[in-house]
């Protein structure tokens, strides 16, 4: 008499294991989806007098460089900068630089404190965004004021406020990113 | 989190080679968009055909999201609206009585500015509603404030024409797409716009700041005549915007001016009016030197009297 086996015993968080494997069109289409997703569709939702909604596209890019490090090449800061930078309204070129630097940043912060957790994760990427938002007013034809830095006060706040919430969004999409919905054989 | 494998290439030539034209090409990337944004901070509109295309292509999703933002608008209103309802009502009411008083002596005003207007033999030049169309929506997280709209060159939109909702003036088209455009918002850190007092003659300067307020700069100097409440609308000088159009009310005084509020918020402008160039002429006239004879010659003349 054999004890009936646990259903589950031949399953992950990704689903079987048996004869089901991930998808490659998935796994390495996802994040490059979602971030030219991220830059586009806030501005359709949002219209105000004044910046306060954070970089959503910038914030998925950090999420997806710290959740999968390797994932995105070094050098995706150019082809996605240069997407975000058609839909944002800055001059054309801002985001390329600033994302391209932020993404050489991040490599640094990485060789330099490998072992990390979400709280430096979480301080890396407010300390990232604050730069390339402050990046971002300084490159954006504006006259730089004092109302127009103090103006940013509630988009810096909520862009450091956002991160964690991004940060779990963008853990979830890893884990359909690993589905195995191929099956083989 | 443990240190990525991937960074250690040990001794595997081809994986070294390949993290090293990683930051070769990242760094390249890098440069690149420094030489692109030197060139778009130097010539503002070399990229505008790129972005007026991606704009274009996704505009008809931006409508039916522009159509959620301002129905949440009214639907947060609508609940706000239950508190306080009584005592509201019996202001509004009495607001109402007032408004048509007004409202008469508005249309003896203009009756009478009509009246006036043919006796000086002054005649209104091209005017009226070029679209009307959906603010689709703005840019979100950058200080520079543009707006989206669902009209473009197809609909004989042109670069400069004013933008303006059922509450007053919007800002105005700054690059023009196939079937949608991109507006400077009043509160861009660009925009300056010629206003007069509502209730006199003062005339003043409304500036963008880039944190959503307007900066009103007086031309006069001198005692500020300013109180909080008080309305701005168009001057008509510069001739692109038609004069008597709301724009701003005051909402701190300054020493030099104030600090106001735009009248037409973008958050709850959902469709918006394209109107031509309010004096063309008058424009063309302010980019010929003086000692040149203008163009065009009658058209001219009247409107340049004003």
């Amino acid at each position: 008499m054999m004890d009936q086996l646990n259903p589950r015993a031949r399953r992950d968080r990704y689903g079987s294991r048996i004869n089901r494997d991930h998808s490659p069109l998935l796994a390495y289409s996802l994040p490059w989806a979602t971030i030219i997703m991220a830059s586009v569709v806030p501005a359709f939702f949002v219209a105000s007098a004044f910046p306060y909604f954070p970089p959503l596209g910038l914030l998925v890019l950090i999420g997806w460089r710290l959740i999968r490090p390797g994932l995105l090449p070094i050098w995706a800061g150019f082809p996605l900068g240069l997407w975000d930078d058609l839909f944002s309204g800055q001059p054309f070129g801002s985001a390329i630089l600033l994302w391209s630097l932020a993404m050489l940043v991040f490599e640094l912060i990485e060789s330099r404190f490998p072992w990390r957790g979400f709280a430096q994760d979480w301080a890396s990427a407010s300390v990232v965004t604050m730069l390339v938002l402050l990046g971002g007013a300084v490159f954006s034809g504006a006259q730089i004021t004092l109302q127009l830095i103090a103006g940013m006060g509630p988009q810096l706040l909520l862009s450091v406020l956002f991160f964690p919430f991004v940060a779990r969004v963008v853990a979830r999409l890893d884990r359909l990113r690993l589905m195995r919905f191929r099956t083989i054989g | 989190m443990a240190p990525p494998a991937s960074r250690r290439s040990g001794h595997s030539r081809r994986a070294q080679y390949g993290i090293f034209t990683g930051y070769v090409i990242a760094a390249i990337g890098a440069l690149a968009g420094a030489i692109l944004l030197g060139i778009s901070l130097w010539q503002p509109g070399s990229f505008s055909g790129l972005r007026t295309t991606a704009q274009d292509a996704v505009s008809p999703v931006g409508e039916a999201g522009a159509a959620a933002r301002t129905e949440s608008q009214g639907l947060f209103e609508t609940i706000s609206g239950y508190f306080r309802a009584g005592s509201k009502n019996a202001q509004l009411r009495r607001e109402v009585e007032l408004t048509r008083i007004r409202l008469a002596e508005g249309e003896a005003l203009k009756q009478e500015n009509a009246r006036l207007k043919e006796l000086l033999g002054l005649t209104e030049t091209q005017q009226g509603t070029v679209a009307i169309t959906r603010f689709i929506g703005s840019t979100a997280s950058s200080t520079r404030r543009f707006g989206y709209i669902g009209a473009g060159r197809n609909d004989g939109v042109e670069p400069g024409m004013p933008v303006r909702s059922g509450r007053g003036i919007v800002g105005r088209v700054l690059e023009v797409g196939r079937t949608s455009s991109r507006v400077m918002l009043l509160t861009d850190s660009e925009s300056v716009l010629p206003v007069r007092l509502a209730r006199e003659d003062t005339v003043a300067f409304a500036e963008g700041r880039g944190d959503g307020l307007l900066r009103i700069r007086l031309i006069n100097l001198g005692i500020n005549p300013l109180k909080v409440g008080d309305v701005f609308v168009t001057s008509g000088a510069g001739g692109i915007f038609e004069p008597g159009v709301a724009v701003a009310i005051v909402n701190e005084v300054t020493s030099d001016g104030a600090v106001a509020r735009m009248i037409s918020d973008p958050a709850a402008t959902n469709y918006v009016t394209i109107e031509h160039v309010w004096q063309p002429v008058a424009l063309e006239a302010a980019t010929v030197p003086a000692e040149t004879p203008l163009p065009s010659d009658v058209g001219g003349e009247a409107s340049l009297q004003q």
